[in-house]
């Protein structure tokens, strides 16, 4: 039979020459998650790894990942930032267990091979032998030299305390990486102001990590599932908003103003708005605009491959993206503030967080759609997605009713992965 | 302290437990006074003195805008859980005011699926004396569980 429909096809194909539909094929395949492993993540981009609030001082350290690789951000005595792999140049132990803390140097227990804050080998433990009856017994070779031996040094930039590092030494500054569109939102949370950490949340969610790229890329969904978004006027489809990409397609910037709360137009209709919906307590929504926002309410930006800014009113964090093989991946939400905040906005901040995060009301569902998306791909990987709203083209609106910022992303991919 | 005192201490605890368990999520905020803290916490954040919760509530209000969030507005698989929870340590008893804490651990079973651990940790609680009885003034439940599968409903 000629015309026999695989489910598991060996190739990948798409059914058009643009990235309106999009095969599932890409969320369930091993080898394609190894190639975008390498031309995603260790080369040609940069990865989000942590906050410069996270290690003050020097010698502080967090253990972090950049794709599936665990590295070492650690404070230098300068002041300066250092990302460097964890794993022993001797036997390739991932010999740094703690997540975070301060040391001077770190030490691989197996064989007490020391290294620098650098990554610098520093110590072979009976590297000129052992002495023994007046004869050397042992040792390296001659021609050991301690310089060839370092961690892997990763190359470091950061930009208004946030810190990325990249694998790749020939990578493009951050500046032109993220492109002067989204730079201004980066720039808009992280003008330099002095960031106090408020805590992690950790979730492990069952789908590929695309999704979550692409959860955050799309501006339907909120209105339509996010009951709380639609009813108190949060986020939905007659809100103010605009969508930007870059040039390249890769990053974005979801802009919206909070509107109405409340029944008005259409929609409304969806079964997710729950006319004459209060809370017991306000003081969840309890919202303070604050200057620096000027004007947008809500601006949720994806840096490719691996993190998101979070600003949904006074809720502010960075969720970094960790994949763990096709079918799963790590999401890791830190929450902060400013030096300057009042207390008062602090415990504002504290509390509008449980709007968010793995078990947050408008947060924790995106999580299961991502599961069950999943599901779906797994089980008849020859099928494809949709994802055509708004038309089948790449740009900027000034609306969300689009699925535009997604076309955006796999049209890069396409053009990465397919070159 | 009077064994009546932590009879019905262990009574609350156990009640409290299989409340959560049975899917009324009404009953659920009755076990607090108005003016109440119910916190989910990593006990990362706990331990490093980070204020950030999971979930952060400060009023029995509050509790009730959660319920009503896990039964209308949260869409999410369907499952079942399941406590198991120690027995109380007292650590501070005044006449209507105690100082307890316990270890807990939370099975969750989908449908169609086998049990799993899903959340492990300890209350660490104040329970005072009200006319209706033993009530949480505050429950914190601070879990080890690194990784939450996916994400957390229902209340621990």
């Amino acid at each position: 039979m000629s015309d026999e429909q695989h489910i598991f096809p060996e190739e990948l194909t798409w059914e058009r020459t643009d990235s309106s539909r999009i095969p599932f094929m890409v969320y369930t395949d091993e080898e394609l998650h190894k190639k975008e492993l390498e031309r995603l993540f260790y080369r040609d981009h940069w990865n989000y790894v942590g906050l410069e609030a996270e290690i003050p001082n020097a010698g502080d350290f967090k253990r972090t990942v950049v794709g599936e690789r665990s590295v070492i951000m650690v404070r230098d005595d300068d002041g300066s930032i250092n990302v460097i792999e964890n794993v022993c140049a001797h036997r390739g132990m991932r010999f740094c267990r703690a997540r975070h803390g301060n040391r001077p140097d770190f030490i691989c227990p197996y064989h007490q091979w020391s290294y620098s804050r650098k990554g610098d080998l520093q110590g072979v433990p009976f590297r000129r032998g052992v002495k023994r009856d007046g004869k050397v017994q042992g040792g390296m070779p001659k021609d050991f030299k301690p310089a060839d031996h370092n961690l892997t040094k990763l190359k470091v930039a950061t930009r208004g305390g946030v810190v990325f590092a990249s694998f790749d030494h020939d990578v493009e500054s951050l500046e032109d990486y993220i492109g002067p569109k989204i730079l201004a939102y980066f720039d808009r949370i992280f003008d330099g102001r002095e960031l106090t950490i408020l805590g992690y949340n950790r979730q492990r969610i069952p789908g590929n990590w695309k999704l979550m790229q692409e959860n955050i890329k799309d501006p339907y969904h909120p209105g339509l599932l996010h009951t709380w978004f639609v009813t108190f006027g949060l986020w939905r489809a007659d809100n103010k908003s605009e969508m930007k990409i870059d040039d390249h397609g890769r990053h974005a910037a979801m802009i919206s103003t909070r509107g109405a709360a409340g029944k008005a137009g259409e929609v409304t209709d969806v079964s997710s708005f729950k006319d004459g919906m209060t809370l017991h307590d306000p003081r969840l929504v309890d919202i303070v605009p604050e200057d620096w926002w000027g004007g947008p309410t809500a601006v949720m930006t994806t840096i490719f491959p691996n993190v998101i800014l979070q600003q949904q009113v006074n809720s502010v964090s960075t969720r970094h993206i960790q994949p763990r093989g096709n079918g799963e991946f790590d999401f890791v939400w830190t929450h902060f503030g400013f030096a300057d905040d009042s207390e008062e906005m602090t415990r504002r901040r504290l509390r509008q967080a449980n709007l968010f995060g793995p078990a947050g009301f408008v947060s924790a569902d995106d999580g299961e759609v991502i599961e069950f998306s999943q599901e779906g791909f797994d089980s008849n990987p020859s099928h494809r997605t949709l994802v055509e709203l708004g038309g089948r083209e790449v740009g900027d609106t000034d609306h969300m009713v689009t699925e535009t910022l997604i076309r955006g992303m796999y049209r890069y991919w396409r053009k990465v992965m397919e070159a | 302290m009077e064994f009546q005192d932590y009879y019905e201490l262990t009574q609350l605890y156990t009640e409290y437990a299989l409340a959560i368990d049975s899917g009324n999520w009404d009953d659920w905020p009755e076990f607090f006074i108005d003016e109440c803290i119910y916190r989910l916490q990593p006990r990362e954040n706990y331990e490093r003195g980070f204020p950030l919760a999971t979930l952060a509530f400060e009023s029995k209000a509050m509790l009730k805008d959660r319920v009503y969030g896990v039964r209308e507005t949260l869409f999410h698989d369907p499952y079942y859980q399941r406590h198991v929870v120690s027995a109380p340590a007292v650590r501070k008893w005044q006449k209507d005011r105690i100082e307890s804490e316990a270890n807990y651990a939370v099975f969750r079973t989908k449908l169609s699926e086998p049990s799993i651990v899903y959340n492990v940790g300890r209350y660490i609680d104040v329970v005072v004396r009200t006319s209706e009885g033993l009530k949480f003034a505050s429950r914190e439940c601070i879990y080890d569980t690194e990784m939450i599968p996916n994400s957390i409903i229902y209340p621990i």
